[in-house]
């Protein structure tokens, strides 16, 4: 029978909360990120996309030590967040959602830049001479007509926060409850005599959460494309 | 009774765009060759184009005037635009689109204005429908009908027509005569030909290169078939 024992129940759990905090979090970001390349011509544009893809072409085990000297409790940022927000993400949770959503967020901001690229700015115009200021145009035109972009970004940005384990290992360690992710709980128990039957329905239930955000995905894409487009 | 006052100057690429003409209510037609500058002077006027010097006034109120500092954006002008292209919003419904200007102000919907509009331009039957599954002629109508919705002191139509076909260029004309006999909004309207004019406007400016050469009733569009521009 396939049952899944309580700590391999918390591993799962865990990682789904993980996924949708990191990319819930990482959503508003995404969008005013993808939206300065897409339309804001400014001083470091070029460093600043930069610094946004770095985390895709980076070993995840630099990314989570950077993560590690810069978020940890002696770390600048770590150092502040605690001192005035009481905020600790060094071996939490939080710091693992943090981990994830820097991973996931190249692969969020780059279809979101795309859709915001390939939309008629005409139509904004269109919108403004109907009385619509900055903020409605964008609102009512510019978001919705990047929906489908959006809803790729955050599927993209949801699956690799869902198995993202280098950084978060790295950041956060590997602690059963806390920080231990499905992939950290496998990586764990293929080291141990005896484990690999727990390894394999762990790497199962990876498998159906995988198919699931992309099967997922074409869903709200295809809603998406028929409410907009009409197809 | 002047409604409208421009007098702009801009530079776009190598034309010298320096305009200058008033324009009362009723229809005034922006008549030219193509690349005459007409669509960059309802592109100002409507504040989606920045002049380099001069001013534009609607009545006593001024939009834009280059020395005293002031341009009034463009969704605070109240000017209705319908665009060559139609330019309606493909997620929305044609209702939704009409009802754009009203939802933007936060005005409360009167449903007298909008039956009246949408029985002038013969829109019941779209209200329902995506912009991707009108005509060419529906679209421009809901086009109008979305500018008209806005409550426009005045309304700026370029080249409606020159998208369409023959058959529907003759579909939509009727509308817009009537439009101008009913609805008693302003309108500057642009266009390259004669013929479409003569049945429209009531007073012309005839621009070229930039400059206006000549303005006057519409019997300067005679001279145009003369001249054989077109």
């Amino acid at each position: 029978m396939f049952t899944l024992s309580p700590a391999e129940w918390t591993a799962v759990e865990l990682s789904l909360r993980i996924a949708i905090v990191a990319t819930a979090c990482a959503l508003p970001f995404g969008v005013a990120v993808g939206w300065l390349l897409a339309r804001k011509d400014f001083w470091g544009k070029t460093v600043l996309d930069g610094i946004v893809h770095l985390p895709l072409v980076l070993p995840p085990v630099v990314t989570g030590y950077l993560l590690l000297i810069s978020f940890g409790r002696k770390g600048p940022i770590g150092a502040f967040l605690d001192e005035y927000f009481g905020i600790v993400l060094s071996f939490r949770w939080t710091g693992a959602a943090l981990a994830c959503a820097v991973m996931g967020f190249p692969l969020m901001v780059r279809p979101i830049r795309l859709a915001l690229e390939a939309i008629d700015r005409r139509l904004e115009d269109a919108a403004s001479t109907l009385g619509a200021n900055h903020l409605l145009v964008f609102a009512t035109i510019t978001l919705p007509l990047a929906l489908p972009g959006t809803i790729a970004g955050v599927v993209l940005c949801f699956a690799r926060a869902l198995g993202e384990f280098g950084a978060t290992i790295t950041f956060v360690s590997n602690i059963p409850g806390e920080t231990q992710t499905i992939s950290a709980a496998i990586y764990t128990l293929i080291q141990v005599p005896g484990g690999d039957a727990a390894a394999g329905r762990l790497v199962l239930i990876a498998i159906v959460l995988a198919l699931a955000a992309l099967i997922a995905s074409e869903w709200l894409s295809r809603r998406a494309a028929i409410r907009f487009h009409g197809e | 009774m002047i409604v409208l006052a421009v007098d702009v100057e801009k530079q776009l690429g190598a034309l010298r765009l320096s305009v200058r003409f008033e324009a009362a209510s009723g229809v005034t037609a922006l008549f030219g060759p193509s690349g005459a500058g007409k669509t960059s002077v309802v592109n100002m006027i409507a504040g989606l184009l920045t002049p380099d010097r001069g001013s534009i006034a609607i009545d006593d109120d001024v939009l834009f005037d280059a020395a005293g500092g002031i341009n009034v954006p463009p969704y605070r002008r109240r000017i209705g635009y319908v665009f060559q292209e139609g330019r309606l919003f493909p997620h929305l419904s044609v209702r939704q689109n009409l009802d754009y200007g009203r939802r933007m102000s936060g005005r409360e919907r009167t449903a007298s204005e909008f039956e009246r509009i949408a029985a002038l331009l013969d829109l019941g039957r779209l209200l329902d429908r995506r912009p991707r599954m009108l005509s060419g002629g529906e679209r421009q109508r809901v086009a109008v009908g979305r500018a008209l919705l806005m409550r426009p002191r005045l309304l700026l139509l370029d080249e409606p027509l020159a998208s369409l076909d023959g058959g529907h260029k003759r579909e939509i004309l009727p509308y817009l005569v009537r439009l101008r006999d009913d609805a008693g909004v302003p309108m500057v309207y642009v266009s390259h030909t004669a013929a479409e004019l003569r049945r429209i406007a009531t007073s012309v400016v005839w621009l070229d290169a930039g400059r206006v050469t000549a303005s006057g009733g519409i019997e300067l569009l005679d001279e145009a078939d003369r001249d054989a521009i077109i």
